[in-house]
Order: structure tokens, then sequence, then C-alpha cells
């Protein structure tokens, strides 16, 4: 076991509250190999992203713990490499620059001056974002924005890539692009990823492993999938596959079936509340 | 105003940033300027920023005009728009006056030690500076000067401040207090305590500096410090959580971390508080100059009102514009200040 690559182990948080302790997470179990890609998929709210933090060091688990290569994590660091669901790039610096930040702050000493450009160009270029490079934030689309995110993740050569939502805000076709870019960085790279999804196709296109989680609090990891399918992987070509159905299917019913929606509960507790009153209102009547 | 409007979209240029200022490429930009404003010369809007604003003061004028004849003070009625204004050339023509004599002070003192060294080459000649009165204009100088060092020592002193504030918590909850207590205390209770101070620990036989410049200056930054450091801190404390992110997966060092995410995403808020600071510490400063009879504008007020003359009402007007032009104009180039070093070209100031 202990040749794995990353391993989360019996990981639970607690949140303070106001009204005491919330424990967002139970007993969370994962390993993960060198360039596999696993997705996390779950209702909003059971807290994936508060697993994606912990792993990134930004938040410490209250019990268990995580450990890349052998060294347990206890705070952030570039080698976990974090794609920001909002991109969260530096609003006054250009795409190159924020991408530079980066760079020069995990090459200090390692590369040279025109290795760093080259460097930058290359990991912005990976990302088809070398013709606006120069523009700021504000200059470019949201698609555009997530890629300079990427690149500026990819550019520092991490262990593992985070990836919290990244095309959540995009829109369908703008994401489709974006799932095709990163299939093909990830054939060419071979990179460790943990990408957080609330979109099932998504989830089958891109992963190796899908880990399904049960809703909060106390969320655990309820279900995990292994997604074998050929690559390079084709959207087009997949549509009809029978097993990339089969395993589409599978998450919807786990998501759908096993773990009702929370909203979803609380909406059929309302109408049926109105049933009672309307039928109150006509009794009256 | 019209001029600060003109200099402004000449000043931020980036042509002028690049290639130093001479006067022809000035010129040449103000020419483009022109021809720009004439080319979309826009009659609604020229009714809005030129025409209305100056049927304004021409009421304000007028009524200004028909009321001030109806008050009867102890120095005669009180003085209206005609009486100012003339009383402004008085103070243009006074200034002149000295200058002229300063000129011809130091001739005389030329000659005189010319034709010393003439007799004997070996002769100690002496050059005295020029003592004459201080007039308007070199008062509304000296006031500037020393509300300029006043805001400086402030904001070098307040910017970090605030953003050590807004970075930690604990030292917020430690100089929190400290700043509510100080920030409403009135200029006037710090100048007796400065004063002394200032005496007590500035002896030297020699100073580079008068005594009642540092006074002035030192009120003026104990009230300049206020709003800068309160709202540096709060732009800073404001950050977004997600760029606070970016820097520790980056692992950025502290100085790299202020100067590439907190200073920038904090300049708008750090600017409200250095135009608020300027403000009061503009204020302020007449003030301390009354009371304390220091050189400055707020001495030419109490000059004349002591003086009591049939023109002093009129002279205490033309200085009572002077600080609302000098106050106006200081508030522009912050403006002007904040455009330059904010990242956010597109964000509308005022
Ligand atoms: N800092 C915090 N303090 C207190 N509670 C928190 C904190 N962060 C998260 N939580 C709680 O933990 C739970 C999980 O949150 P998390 O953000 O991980 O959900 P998520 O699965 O990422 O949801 P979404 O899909 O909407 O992003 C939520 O109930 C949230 O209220
Ligand atoms: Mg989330």
């Amino acid at each position: 076991m202990s040749n794995e690559h990353l391993m989360l182990s019996q990981i639970s948080i607690e949140f303070p509250t106001p009204t005491g302790p919330f424990k967002a997470l139970d007993n969370i179990n994962l390993n993960i190999a060198k360039g596999e890609f696993v997705s996390l998929i779950g209702h909003s709210g059971c807290g994936k992203s508060t697993v994606l933090n912990i792993v990134a060091g930004l938040y410490q688990a209250t019990t268990g713990g995580v450990i890349l290569d052998g060294r347990e994590v206890n705070e952030p660091g570039p080698e976990r490499a974090v794609v920001f669901q909002n991109h969260s790039l530096l609003p006054w610096l250009s795409a190159y620059q924020n991408v530079e930040l980066a760079v020069k702050q995990v090459f200090k000493k390692k590369k040279t001056k025109a290795e760093m450009v080259e460097w930058i160009e290359h990991n912005l270029s990976l990302v088809h974002m070398d013709h606006a490079m120069h523009k700021r934030p504000d200059e470019i689309s949201g698609g555009m924005k997530q890629r300079v995110g990427i690149a500026r993740a990819l550019a520092m050569e991490p262990k593992v890539m985070l990836m919290d939502e990244p095309f959540g805000a995009l829109d369908a076709l703008t994401r489709a692009h974006m799932q095709d870019s990163l299939i093909e960085i990830q054939a060419r790279l071979n990179n460790t990823v943990i990408m957080i999804t609330h979109d099932v196709d998504e989830a089958v296109l891109l992963s190796d492993r899908i880990v399904m989680m049960t809703n909060g609090p106390a969320a655990t990891i309820g279900e995990i999938l292994q997604v074998e399918l050929p690559r390079p992987r084709n959207r087009v070509q997949l549509a009809d596959n029978p097993k990339y159905n089969h395993y589409r299917a599978e998450v919807l019913k786990f998501l759908y079936e096993r773990q009702h929606r929370p909203e979803a509960s609380e909406a059929k507790k309302k109408t049926a509340q109105n049933r009672v009153s309307v039928m109150g209102k006509s009794k009256a009547a | 105003m019209k001029l600060v409007k003109l200099m402004e979209p000449v000043m931020t240029t980036q042509a002028i940033k690049t290639s130093g200022l001479t006067p022809v490429k000035i010129l040449n930009k103000l020419s483009c300027y022109v021809k720009e404003q004439v080319e979309n010369f826009n009659p609604q809007q020229m009714l809005k920023s030129i025409l209305v604003p100056g049927i304004a003061f021409i009421v304000f004028l007028l009524i200004w005009g028909g009321a001030a004849s109806q008050v009867q003070t102890s120095l005669g009625t009180l003085p209206g728009p005609i009486q100012v204004w003339q009383q402004a050339m008085v103070l243009v023509d006074e200034h002149n006056e000295e200058r002229i004599k300063q000129v011809h002070f130091h001739e005389r003192q030329d000659i005189r030690n010319a034709k010393k060294l003439a007799e004997n080459p070996d002769a100690e000649i002496k050059t005295r500076p020029y003592t004459g009165k201080a007039t308007f204009f070199d008062q509304i100088w000296t006031s500037l000067i020393t509300v300029a060092t006043g805001f400086l020592i402030a904001s070098l002193i307040a910017i970090p401040v605030g953003i050590i504030c807004g970075l930690s918590p604990l030292i917020y909850s430690a100089l929190n207090p400290l700043i509510q207590i100080f920030k409403p205390v009135s200029p006037l209770a710090w100048l007796p305590i400065v004063t002394i101070i200032v005496s007590a620990v500035y002896v030297s036989e020699d100073p580079v500096f008068s005594k009642s410049y540092l006074t002035s200056a030192i009120t003026v930054t104990l009230c300049c410090l206020w709003p800068t450091i309160i709202n540096t801190t709060v732009g800073v404390s404001n950050i977004s959580k997600d760029l606070l992110n970016v820097s520790q997966v980056l692992r950025l060092g502290w100085w790299t971390k202020v100067y590439k995410i907190v200073i920038p995403s904090s300049i708008p808020m750090m600017f409200a508080g250095l135009r608020v600071s300027l403000g009061i510490g503009w204020m302020v400063l007449i003030a301390a100059e009354m009371l304390a009879q220091n050189p400055g504008l707020g001495k030419f007020v109490w000059d004349e009102f002591q003086n009591g003359s049939s023109n002093s009402l009129a002279r205490i007007m033309v200085a009572v514009f002077a600080i609302g032009l000098v106050g106006f104009m200081l508030d522009r180039i912050m403006l002007v200040v904040q455009k330059r070093v904010s990242w956010d070209k597109s964000a509308v100031l005022r």
C-alpha cells in the first residue's frame, strides 16, 4: 500500500460553527496511482471542495491525513497545483504574467531567464492561448481565463493537479472544447489529476475512476466506478458506445436513486405542505 | 476647473510617460485634444459641461453681491464679488512689487561685494538672504509645502500600518482601539502638545527647518494618518479569498504577496483613504496656522483679521477662495496619481 502515489486515509473534518462543530467529512479513504485521472462527483454541499482543499493543504483534516509520495501534506504547495472554479487569475496581470508569477516561484533557481520565457510560452500554447497571452483577464473570455488557469497549474509541473469544477461556469460548447483540450493535454503529459465535477458526461469522458460521494453531513465515499474506456476518447464516437452509456447510467443511478438530492426532498415536503393548506382552505370555503 | 480637466487626458497619455515632457510635445498633445473636442462637438454635452455650471456660478455671484451689500459690519459693508476681485489683483501687485524689491536687493548686494573684492581681493564678502514681507502667494506656497510634507509622512506610516493591520487580525485587534480613539481628536488639541515637543526636542544651532514648519507639518500628519490606515486596512482585509489561496498554493513570500497581490487589489480603497486624508490635512493646516501663528495661508487670514482695515474682509475672502481652489487642485492631483497607478484603467474615478 505504501507504494501508492497519493493516499487519503481516514480523513474526517469538523468545522467549528456557532451551533457546535459540524462534521463535513467522515472516514474518506482513497488511493490514487501516478498518472490517474480521478473525478469526484456528488450533490452540491456534500464536501467535494473540502476534500480537494484538504489535499491542497488549504484545510487541515481533523483526523487522518494525506500522503503524497510518502510525505504527509500539511500546507499548500506548488507540487499540488489547484485550478480554481472561478479561474482566480490576478486581474492586474496579463495571462503571460500570471503564468510567469507561478513559474518564477517554482523554478527560481532551476531555470535561466530564457528557459523560463520558453517554458511559460510553451504552457500557454498547450492550452492554445499563445495568441492572446499579453491580454489581461478582463480582456479575454471565460473559457480563455480558465485555460490560463490550467496553464498556470501545468507550468508548475505539479505532482498532482487539483481542479475544482474547472468548467462549471462555462457554456456547454466552450465546456466541450475545454474537455477536449484537457484530454489532449492529459494524453501528452499524463498528470495525476483530481477533478470535481457536477457533469456526469464530463466525469465519464475524462476519468479513469469516478468517486461518488454520499450526501453530507459526514459525507463519505459511496461508490467508486472504474471507467475502462480506451484512450484516446472521442465524445462523438462514445455517444453510442454501450459501455459508455452503462457508466453514465451507473453514475446517474447513484446520484438520483441511491442519494436523493437534498433540495429535491425538501421541495417535495414543501409541495406536500401546500397541498395540505389548499385542502384546509377548500374545507373552510 | 477647465484647466484641470484639460490637463488630465494630457498627463495620462502613454506618450508622455515613455518619452519625457517637452514643451513641443505638450503643445501637440493639447492641440490634438482641442481638435478632438472640436470634432466631437456636441451641443448638448457642451450645455451640460460648461453652460450649466457657468450659469450656476453667475447666479451665485449675483446672490452674493446682492446679499453682501445688505450686511453692515464694523469694517463697512460686506464685500461683494467685485471688491474681492479687486483685492485679488492688489495681492498680485503686492507680490510682484516684493519680487522686484528682492531683485534690487540682490543687485545692490552683488555690486557692493564686487566693489569690495576689487579693493581688496582677500576681503570677506557676505551674502545675506532677502527678508521681505511674505506675500499672499508666498503664504500659499508655504502652506502647500507644509501640507505636502505632513501628508507624505502620514502616508509613509499609514499605508504600511494599514497593510499589516489588514493582513494580521492579531495586530488589527491590538491597534484598532488606539486608532479609534485617536481618529476623532481635533488637530487643535494636538497642536499645543506638538508645539511643546518640537521646541523641546528640536534644538539645533543651525536649523534646516523652522520650528513652525515642523509643528504644522506634524499636526497635519497626526490628522492624515487615520483615514488612510482605516481604509487601507479594510481594502486589504477584503482581498478575495481565492487570490490569497493562489498565493498560498504558490508559496509566495511575504513581500511578493504584498507586492503582487495585496497592494494592487487594495489600491482603490487606499486611494479613497489618501484623498480623505489630504482633504482633512489641508483643512487642519489652515486652522493650525491660524492658531499657532505659523506662516501660511492661515496666518494670512489671521493677520488680516487682526489688521481690521476696510479691505481686510475682501482679502480674507480672496484667501477663502484660494484655500478652496488649492484643496480642489490637491484632490485632482491625487486623482491623476490614482489613475496612473491603478491597474484598472476602465474604472470610473471621481
Ligand atoms: N470553512 C467552513 N466552515 C464551515 N463549514 C464549511 C466550511 N467549508 C465548507 N463547509 C461546509 O461543509 C460542507 C461541504 O462544503 P463543500 O464546499 O465542500 O461542498 P461541495 O461539495 O464543494 O459543494 P458544491 O458542489 O456546491 O461546491 C457544506 O455543508 C459547507 O457548509
Ligand atoms: Mg465546491
